[in-house]
């Protein structure tokens, strides 16, 4: 793993290797990127042959009640968004893609062949917003039991939905 | 016996009772068990997320089972003969192991496939300690937000809050004093010492050393009861919170901090002698649970595990955030990542922190321990009692919070296993959008399959307990 070694000066990413999408500047982080999810897939390898080893983190994020967000010119507002953050340890760089899916039909092209650590990340993210990952190997609940009703961290999941049982109220004498 | 024999056993069990003529007292009662297990076995099912025989298994199921990393970073490919998936049911027996088992720390439970005593398939089950964290975190302000974040990972709690508070510092744009900051810096360090402790007290434990236990427990209460002088608290301190830290170093912190310091870093000298030169425990760790460094990239695999493959990447040095950068530190890499690696890098590391904390008690800035901002800390307590508008900030701030602008930021920091994220959507109101940690331990439980395939179960013990799984972070 000798080219991984962040040793080196951090190295630009080489240009005309990514495709071209909506991207907007940020000063929180290196690149940050706008993917359709029909070439989400495919930009998602990009980078990871762009030098991009790791994927860091992925999760879904349900926009329901979002008063509105900034995204560049092109990218239609839609209820979920999955966000992934790569990571570059050679480049010492983060990316991160944030992908719009509708609401009536959230689904998405796993990245699991891609980067094989988004597995348990991809599970989480269906279990908990409800999102699709087509191709996962084994897309079932992975925090929530396996016949539990709703995805929690959707905005229309009413909190404390649990029935409490109290005694029985008493009775008049 | 394998699985089906079983089965097969279970069903003839009533019907040959029923078949006999007059049925005895002890068949009556064999079948009643029988017919009363299906539901006690209902009850603890977790369906379709269970490993299941391999005929009813997918190939690309199969695959993430024996922790094949079939399509590497670099293009390299694993030779799918070498991951077995050909072979037939009735040679092998899955077998259940936790969640409540003594050495899965806390309730991780794995189903594992034998064949004999080598593990071929394992499959981590999790979810038992979920309390839905994520959700509660959306439902709190963000000056709330810390008591909430710190149970995550509850062996270094501190890091948690740190990771949280920098989300909130990067959205609100506000520059932190040097002091908060280099406070923040030690009590990371001190917490990464306690931490890497309990883990060397429990590996040990695993590994049948009781001695090692005690003694881990022992120095970590040390630094435990530091953090009960400065923050209150042993655990769960809720100590860093956005914009500071929720008080100043007790007086006197240079004296306790150097006790702790030459203690512990006299103490780490012990446990080379009653392991690190130990045969029995080299025999135990060493060549077990390897994985490569091009596995752990794929499997996003970091913290020590990654550092004992050979790759020198440590966010504090790559990546650096608070004021790293003006310390001075080795990052440990190992050159096997197997066992003893892991055991060695987290070792040396604790040696590191102590050098890291020598410093940062040397160099510690005077001034405030938390932004002199309004909006966002409380006013000092006698403020309150003089002026009207401490007392209606300080209101403010404890029933309403402060508000954050709109966006969104992921912060990474290198907790003490690995790298902790913390994804955050603010829509402007006080309470984060969507609060979304990424634990270390969740991520790091991934590559069990791989450093379990091929071992003996016997070492499936040692090989969890190095992987440092902390279930309150998995789970969350």
């Amino acid at each position: 793993m000798s080219e991984s070694t962040p040793t080196a000066a951090p190295a630009a990413p080489p240009a005309g290797v990514l495709p071209e999408v909506p991207r907007l500047p940020d000063v929180r982080v290196d690149q940050l990127a706008f993917p359709h999810r029909d070439t989400y897939k495919q930009m998602v390898a990009a980078f990871r042959d762009a030098g991009f080893e790791t994927c860091a983190d992925l999760c879904g994020v349900d926009y329901l009640t979002h008063p509105g967000r900034s995204l560049p010119e092109g990218v239609a507002p839609e209820r979920f968004e999955v966000v992934v953050n790569l990571l570059s340890l050679s480049m010492r760089q983060r990316v991160r893609i944030r992908v719009q899916l509708p609401e009536s039909d959230p689904v998405v092209d796993t990245i699991v062949d891609v980067y094989p650590g988004a597995d348990a990340m991809e599970r989480e993210a269906y279990d908990m917003v409800g999102i699709l990952f087509t191709g996962h190997p084994d897309m079932t609940r992975i925090l929530m039991p396996e016949d539990w009703e709703g995805h929690p961290l959707r905005k229309d999941y009413g909190v404390g939905r649990v029935p409490v049982q109290f005694k029985e109220a008493p009775g008049p004498r | 016996m394998t699985e089906h024999e079983h089965d097969d056993e279970r069903e003839a069990g009533p019907d040959a009772g029923t078949e006999s003529v007059e049925p005895g007292l002890e068949e009556t009662e064999a079948a009643h068990r029988h017919a009363e297990e299906p539901a006690f076995v209902a009850e603890t099912s977790e369906g379709a997320q269970e490993l299941a025989a391999r005929d009813t298994t997918t190939a690309g199921e199969l695959r993430q089972e024996v922790g094949a990393v079939l399509r590497l970073p670099e293009g390299g490919y694993v030779d799918p003969g070498d991951i077995d998936i050909e072979r037939r049911d009735d040679q092998t027996m899955i077998i259940n192991m936790g969640p409540q088992h003594p050495s899965t720390h806390g309730v991780l439970r794995l189903m594992l496939e034998l064949d004999g005593e080598t593990v071929l398939r394992t499959k981590p089950i999790i979810g038992y300690l979920h309390t839905g964290m994520e959700k509660t975190g959306e439902e709190l302000t963000y000056v709330q937000g810390c008591t909430n974040v710190t149970r995550m990972d509850y062996l270094s709690p501190l890091h948690n809050e740190l990771v949280f508070s920098l989300a909130t510092e990067a959205l609100l744009d506000v520059e932190l004093p040097p002091r908060a900051i280099w406070i923040r810096m030690l009590m990371a360090e001190l917490n990464r010492v306690s931490s890497h402790l309990m883990w060397m007290a429990t590996n040990g434990m695993d590994l049948g050393s009781t001695s090692m236990m005690i003694y881990g427990f022992r120095e970590r209460e040390m630094v435990l009861t530091f953090f009960e002088k400065t923050t209150g608290l042993r655990m769960n301190n809720n100590y860093i919170r956005p914009g500071g830290v929720a008080a100043d170093l007790p007086d006197g912190w240079q004296d306790d901090v150097e006790i702790i310091c030459e203690t512990i870093l006299a103490r780490t000298y012990e446990y080379d002698e009653l392991l690190t030169g130990q045969p029995i425990f080299r025999e135990r760790t060493e060549a077990v649970g390897n994985i490569s460094a091009e596995e752990a990239l794929a499997l996003s695999v970091t913290g020590p595990i990654l550092r004992s493959t050979g790759v020198p990447w440590d966010l504090r040095r790559t990546m650096p955030y608070l004021a790293y950068d003006k310390l001075d530190f080795d990052v440990i890499v190992g050159s096997y990542g197997d066992n003893f690696d892991r055991y060695s890098v987290r070792l040396n590391e604790i040696r590191e922190s102590i050098k890291m904390i020598r410093q940062i008690a040397e160099m510690m800035p005077p001034g405030d321990y938390r932004v002199q901002d309004r909006k966002v800390t409380p006013p000092p307590r006698a403020r309150i009692d003089e002026s009207m508008e401490a007392l209606i900030h300080h209101f403010k701030i404890f029933t309403e919070g402060f508000r954050v602008p709109e966006g969104e930021v992921y912060v990474a920091i290198e907790s003490p296993r690995g790298e902790l994220g913390c994804y955050m959507v603010s829509d402007g109101t006080s309470k984060p959008y969507r609060l979304h940690i990424r634990g270390p331990s969740f991520v790091n439980l991934q590559a069990l399959p791989l450093l379990l395939r091929g071992g003996l179960m016997a070492d499936a013990v040692a090989v969890i307990s190095s992987v440092d799984p902390v279930m309150g972070e998995v789970d969350r």
